[in-house]
């Protein structure tokens, strides 16, 4: 059984209370870094932990808290991106929820790292129960001296709000978050300037993931080299997975990297397998704009060794035969599914979220979404298939933000590795549109 | 024609809320409480943001109109019509869908008469939304009613739960800054 660093003490009695996480010995990373490191020693500590960005991109924390600017006199942010809505992940809501003294302790400590005085929880929307339990929380820190002027006497004054979102996933993309967090629409920016120089207010700002800011306590008490010991080279640490679709345990698991993907998926300690006793099919791994695998391709890579559950076992064979950790949304489907609805529905969701602002995207995803729509119900044609292929791609790096990507990225993998599927819609829509069908012909075209 | 008596106004409790949120920004930034202060404006005036309320968020924040228009018609936890007692928020994004959310659609406007995306019930309780991913995956399919999940929604009994106990809430839920929940979709003009 892997070591929880983040989860622990999740089913703790009263652990969303201050004092019983404190009893656990929360709060400890903000008394060992104020009272005894510099902020460039705890940026060092992150830096040496290997602790990359838990949001989706994977891009190394301490080396994205390091481009922060920091001209005299310039107030600078910390603000934590709690907007989650990749479609199958739900791992920052339960964090939040369940334990919001970690992540106000992981806000203390980074907004002491990289100086800033005013730090920003930003929400989505429809997590507003999470917020008000945020919030209590939060003035609990205030009475115990942990926010506030002086923070336990060390001369350092930081404030922590909590802001929430309105119901757009395009804030998650983080030059859009500071649109947001300024009362405007979520337009994403175009970059350069990037926010660690001209980020909320036009000053400097690091912006990280909930779960990426909730590993810095631990990071701080234990040290960065003792963190990057777990885990498999360039993957270090645990990581969090909301695990959902056809498993019998859905939920959340806190794994070290490094787990094989197959006991991941039938060890009862983890989803316990495929549920009603069938077969699995393809799973995403990482959130619905991550490419979908086959059953033979998540559980092994084309190399055929054991697939990791590592940023790099996961990528590994590219787009061709791999596909990204990225938010450790993991979603399982199991035999009966329809590779094709469900790239109607991920494709619906783009379109339905794209901001609007890059035509490529706007319209693209519209396409997709069009395209896919009659495939579905039964009036597609053969070259829409190929159609589907060539609008991805058009999309792709022609937009200001990765939504583009997102949405492109999942129908050309459904493309490639489920092609017959597409085409018996083609060939027996009225057989592929009853209600409950199930696609009789081989499962992997890869 | 500007008609005072049309005007709708914020209770005491959420003009107190909204400054203490306008604290949270620097004071030169006070449009930043932009989507918090909608968020109270659609809970204090029945589940929706008219346009006399969209204005009086405006004149709150010290933004012009259109600030909070272009706002609202972005996000889409802003209901612009009018809306029953309960707005059901499906969602019904793939992980939800592979658990079942059409059955559940379809189950849901059978039993309360309305359409996804059209007006209200005839008794005016119920007011039917599909939505997008809801962060809640792993407890498929989910419906959201304000502030509150009702999750694993793929039985008819559990489904049946949520209505019962929403057609017994005459007043909304208290929001933390309240004595009392306010009645359902009632227009404090």
């Amino acid at each position: 059984m892997g070591r929880k660093l983040l989860t622990e003490h999740i089913n703790v009695e009263g652990i969303e209370t201050f004092d019983v996480y404190r009893k656990h010995g929360g709060y400890r990373s903000v008394e060992k870094a104020l009272k005894t490191m510099t902020p460039d020693e705890v940026v060092e500590e992150v830096k040496k932990s290997g602790l990359r960005g838990r949001g989706g991109a994977g891009f190394p924390t301490g080396l994205k808290w390091s481009f922060l600017a920091k001209p005299e006199g310039v107030p600078r942010y910390l603000v934590c991106n709690a907007d989650e809505s990749e479609p199958g992940t739900f791992k920052d809501r339960q964090l939040m929820s369940k334990l919001p003294h970690l992540l106000i302790e992981g806000m203390i400590t980074g907004s002491y790292a990289l100086g800033a005085n005013t730090s920003y929880i930003y929400i989505r929307g429809e997590l507003l129960y999470v917020l008000r339990i945020l919030e209590k929380a939060i003035a609990e820190a205030y009475a115990a001296g942990f926010l506030g002027k002086n923070i336990l006497g060390s001369g350092y004054d930081l404030d922590l709000f909590v802001h929430p979102g309105g119901g757009a996933y395009i804030c998650g993309e983080e030059t859009a978050l500071l649109e947001s967090l300024e009362g405007k629409r979520g337009n994403p920016r175009n970059k350069p300037p990037f926010p660690a120089v001209q980020g909320l207010y036009a000053r400097p700002t690091v912006v990280n993931n909930v779960e990426s800011i909730a590993a810095v306590p631990v990071i701080v008490n234990e040290g960065g080299d003792e963190y990057a010991k777990i885990g498999v080279g360039k993957s270090t640490g645990t990581k969090l997975f909301s695990a959902c679709g056809h498993l019998n345990k859905p939920g959340i698991y806190e794994i070290e990297l490094g787990l094989p993907v197959e006991e991941f998926i039938y060890s009862d300690e983890y989803c316990g397998g495929i549920w009603k006793g069938r077969d699995l099919k393809a799973v995403v791994a990482g959130g619905s704009s991550v490419p979908i695998l086959p059953k033979e391709l998540i559980l092994k890579t084309a190399a055929g060794e054991d697939r990791l559950m590592t940023y790099e076992s996961l990528s590994d064979g590219g787009f061709v035969t791999g596909t990204m950790l990225g938010s450790g949304g993991f979603i399982a489907m199991d035999e009966t599914t329809s590779i094709v609805r469900n790239t109607w529905s991920f494709a619906r969701f783009y379109h339905h979220e794209s901001c609007g602002q890059c035509s490529p995207c706007r319209e693209g995803t519209g396409w997709l979404e069009k395209v896919l729509h009659r495939l579905v119900h039964g009036h597609g044609q053969m070259h829409d298939i190929d159609l589907l292929v060539s609008v991805a791609k058009q999309i792709e790096g022609n937009t200001i933000c990765p939504l583009g990507e997102a949405a492109a990225w999942p129908v050309a993998a459904a493309v490639r590795h489920f092609r017959d599927e597409f085409e018996w819609y083609v060939t027996h829509p009225q057989e592929a549109t009853k209600p409950g069908a199930v696609y009789p012909g081989k499962l992997v075209t890869a | 024609m500007e008609s005072t008596a049309l005007k709708p106004q914020f209770s005491e409790a959420a003009k107190a809320e909204i400054e203490r949120i306008c604290q949270q920004y620097p004071e030169e930034r006070r449009k930043s409480a932009m989507l918090p202060v909608l968020h109270i404006a659609q809970a204090e005036f029945g589940g929706w943001v008219s346009p006399e309320v969209q204005d009086l968020v405006a004149e709150v924040l010290g933004v012009k109109p259109i600030e909070v228009y272009e706002v609202s018609s972005f996000y889409t936890m802003f209901n612009l019509k009018p809306v029953g007692k309960h707005v059901l928020e499906i969602c019904r994004t793939g992980p939800c869908m592979l658990r079942g959310s059409e059955e559940l659609t379809a189950h849901l406007e059978r039993i309360t008469g309305a359409k996804v995306g059209g007006p209200a019930s005839e008794d005016g309780l119920f007011t039917l939304k599909e939505v997008e991913c809801l962060a809640a995956c792993g407890f498929a399919p989910i419906v959201q009613v304000r502030e509150q999940y009702y999750e694993q929604l793929d039985t008819p009994e559990a489904v049946d739960a949520m209505l019962t106990e929403l057609r017994n809430q005459v007043h909304r839920p208290a929001l933390p800054w309240e004595e009392n929940g306010l009645p359902n979709a009632l227009a404090r003009n």
